[in-house]
């Protein structure tokens, strides 16, 4: 049992709107400093008509270490935008974004990013690819091909080094990638819909693969994802923002034991009452994005 | 990947036991592509038998006027005389290799700041910005008139030629360059930011292999440009090459000499295309083959 029942300290989750949930008692001590922290966040987008979007107001969240947060919310509510300015790609347009307690500024080492896209080097074969994190940081070359063999054969692609990714299913890239971005250590692990392109099956494989990584790294983990039912079976706390401008609407802490199956954990009763909980939160800001969608089209 | 199965065949594999139905329809289908390739490449020799032999024979029965026009065997006479007794100009792998060595030199030269412009401009918003409009000034110029200046400027020499060839080859790569890089994909870009590259690693390892897909690309058509850049510099002024034995077959009425010098360009050219092919076969074979295989 690498990971016993995970709960969150209530003072470690500011939620400006969220509804009363009882958080049960925490492993985290209250005074244990958030590992990101974002604070009254706002970003704002000029559009090429010469318009100001805004993406996010007031997101305030923050997330403790080895926490596994999954950010959910209807399509297109900012959620890559937050990840975007917690990797440091970003800079927001008012409020601050704290990593580690310090305000951040470019790209941070300590932190991991897989994409929603395959954002594998196609002209890197795999090796190369995994390799790649290592080698522009200066690790020496030999050192850097070993370390990246030993990832490959931990994400179970032993033998494919010398392929290219366009010659691997999508399961094995999105597999390159995470060996990619693992192979850093990163303590803190953003994730952009990761898995949100690949069939049903292969997903959940590569769902439960990521748990087994993530608790043998025991970083901290923001995953955004639209799929609650992934939200649920992934993450210790599972936070709602509504539709764009995003903003927190609801934190809900998931309580299921683990090592979980994710495979399995779904017919959990318990998440099964999660699952009903979360969505009555979440459906309205579905729709009003659904509708917002409508009009626009 | 394979061609379909024919009717007979799936009946086969549903009457007979796998395997066996497996490497009978794989031998059929072998044989079939190979017949096909013979039978394309046999129709390819006999389109070029009735080309060559219909001018051949339109020529000797009077239809095709050879003073004009031309004819096979003449030119094929005039190759035969140019290699074994030379050129008026002198020997002819002396006028190849003029020839060669300007258009070489000035797809060189273009190349290089080709990329180094596209990459430049590529990568700064505000000197593309500046620059953009008298770029496209420039590019819509049309450039072999600049032949005449070049030969006021720098003489008969090859350095005119040279100059001429790479003004030709410099738009073409530069455009893809320019182009190349600036379709370099995000996601690829932060995901290296994120990795821990630095500027430098960020060019070599992602800016620069993936505009590479288009500045190859464009260096097929670009060193055609640098022989056209080279035989039109000597075209309008020069004392030895390939351009200047058209000009003078041309000036004696001698259109089987205009068509020998042309079979030698394209020869030349073809043997290019060879090169440049397998330097994009080794630079671009992380590529899907069905991509890069696309070649006429």
């Amino acid at each position: 049992m690498q990971h016993p029942q995970r709960n969150l300290s209530p003072a470690s989750s500011p939620t400006p709107r969220s509804p009363a949930q009882e958080v049960p008692s925490t492993r985290y001590s209250k005074d244990s400093t958030p590992v990101i922290e974002l604070r009254q966040v706002t970003k704002r987008f000029l559009t090429p008509g010469g318009q100001t979007y805004t993406a996010l107001r007031d997101l305030s969240l923050s997330v403790a270490p080895g926490e596994f947060c999954a950010l959910i919310g209807p399509t297109g509510c900012g959620k890559s935008t937050t990840l975007s300015l917690i990797a440091g790609l970003d800079t927001p347009s008012a409020g601050s974004v704290l990593v580690m307690g310090e305000e951040v500024h470019g790209n941070d080492p300590r932190i991991g990013y897989v994409f929603q896209t395959d954002a594998v080097f196609p002209w890197k074969n795999v090796l190369h690819n995994v390799a790649a994190g290592p080698l522009f940081r200066g690790v020496p070359r030999r050192e850097a091909l070993e370390r990246a063999r030993s990832w490959i054969a931990r994400v179970g692609l032993a033998g494919f080094e010398d392929r290219y990714p366009h010659q691997l299913s999508g399961g094995m890239r999105k597999r390159v990638a995470l060996a990619q971005t693992f192979i850093n250590e990163p303590q803190i692990l953003l994730m952009d819909e990761p898995f949100s392109a690949l069939d049903v099956q292969t997903r959940t494989l590569m769902e439960n693969e990521l748990l087994q990584l993530w608790s043998a790294l025991s970083a901290s983990v923001v995953f955004v994802t639209h799929d609650l039912e992934e939200a649920i079976a992934l993450a210790d706390r599972v936070c709602v923002l509504t539709a764009g401008p995003a903003t927190v609407k609801g934190i809900y802490t998931i309580d299921l034991p683990r090592p979980r199956n994710v495979a399995e954990i779904r017919f959990d009763p318990r998440f099964v009452q999660l699952y009903h909980d979360i969505w009555e939160d979440l459906r309205d800001e579905v729709m009003i994005s659904y509708e917002r969608a409508k009009h626009s089209s | 990947m394979s061609e379909p199965n024919t009717l007979l065949e799936r009946q086969q594999s549903i009457a007979h036991p796998m395997a066996e139905t497996d490497s009978a329809a794989l031998a059929a289908l072998v044989r079939r592509r190979r017949r096909r390739r013979w039978l394309i490449n046999a129709l390819r020799l006999l389109l070029l038998v009735a080309l060559i032999g219909g001018w051949e024979l339109g020529a000797r029965l009077g239809l095709i006027d050879s003073f004009f026009w031309g004819r096979p065997s003449g030119i094929w006479q005039q190759l035969v005389t140019w290699v074994l007794h030379g050129t008026a100009q002198g020997p002819l792998w002396v006028q190849i290799a003029m020839t060669l060595e300007e258009a070489l030199l000035g797809f060189l030269i273009g190349v290089v700041l080709g990329i180094s412009f596209g990459v430049l401009l590529g990568r700064n918003a505000f000197l593309a910005e500046l620059l953009g409009p008298y770029i496209k000034a420039a590019n819509s110029i049309p450039r072999v008139t600049l032949a005449p200046l070049f030969a006021i400027g720098l003489g008969l020499g090859s350095q005119s030629k040279v100059a001429l060839a790479v003004v030709l080859v410099f738009f073409i790569v530069f455009f893809n360059a320019f182009q190349g890089v600036r379709e370099v994909d995000r996601n690829l870009l932060a995901n290296a930011r994120i990795l821990g590259a630095n500027r430098w690693q960020l060019f070599r390892e992602v800016i620069l292999p993936s505009a590479l897909t288009w500045i190859i690309a464009s260096l097929h058509t670009s060193f055609s440009f640098a022989l056209v850049g080279a035989v039109v510099g000597e075209f309008v002024g020069s004392i030895e090459g390939i351009g200047l034995l058209i000009q003078n077959a041309g000036a004696t009425f001698n259109a089987n000499g205009v068509f020998a010098a042309m079979l030698i360009l394209a020869a030349v050219a073809l043997l290019s295309e060879i090169v440049i092919t397998a330097l994009e076969r080794r630079l671009l074979r992380w590529r899907p083959t069905a991509l890069s295989e696309v070649t006429l």
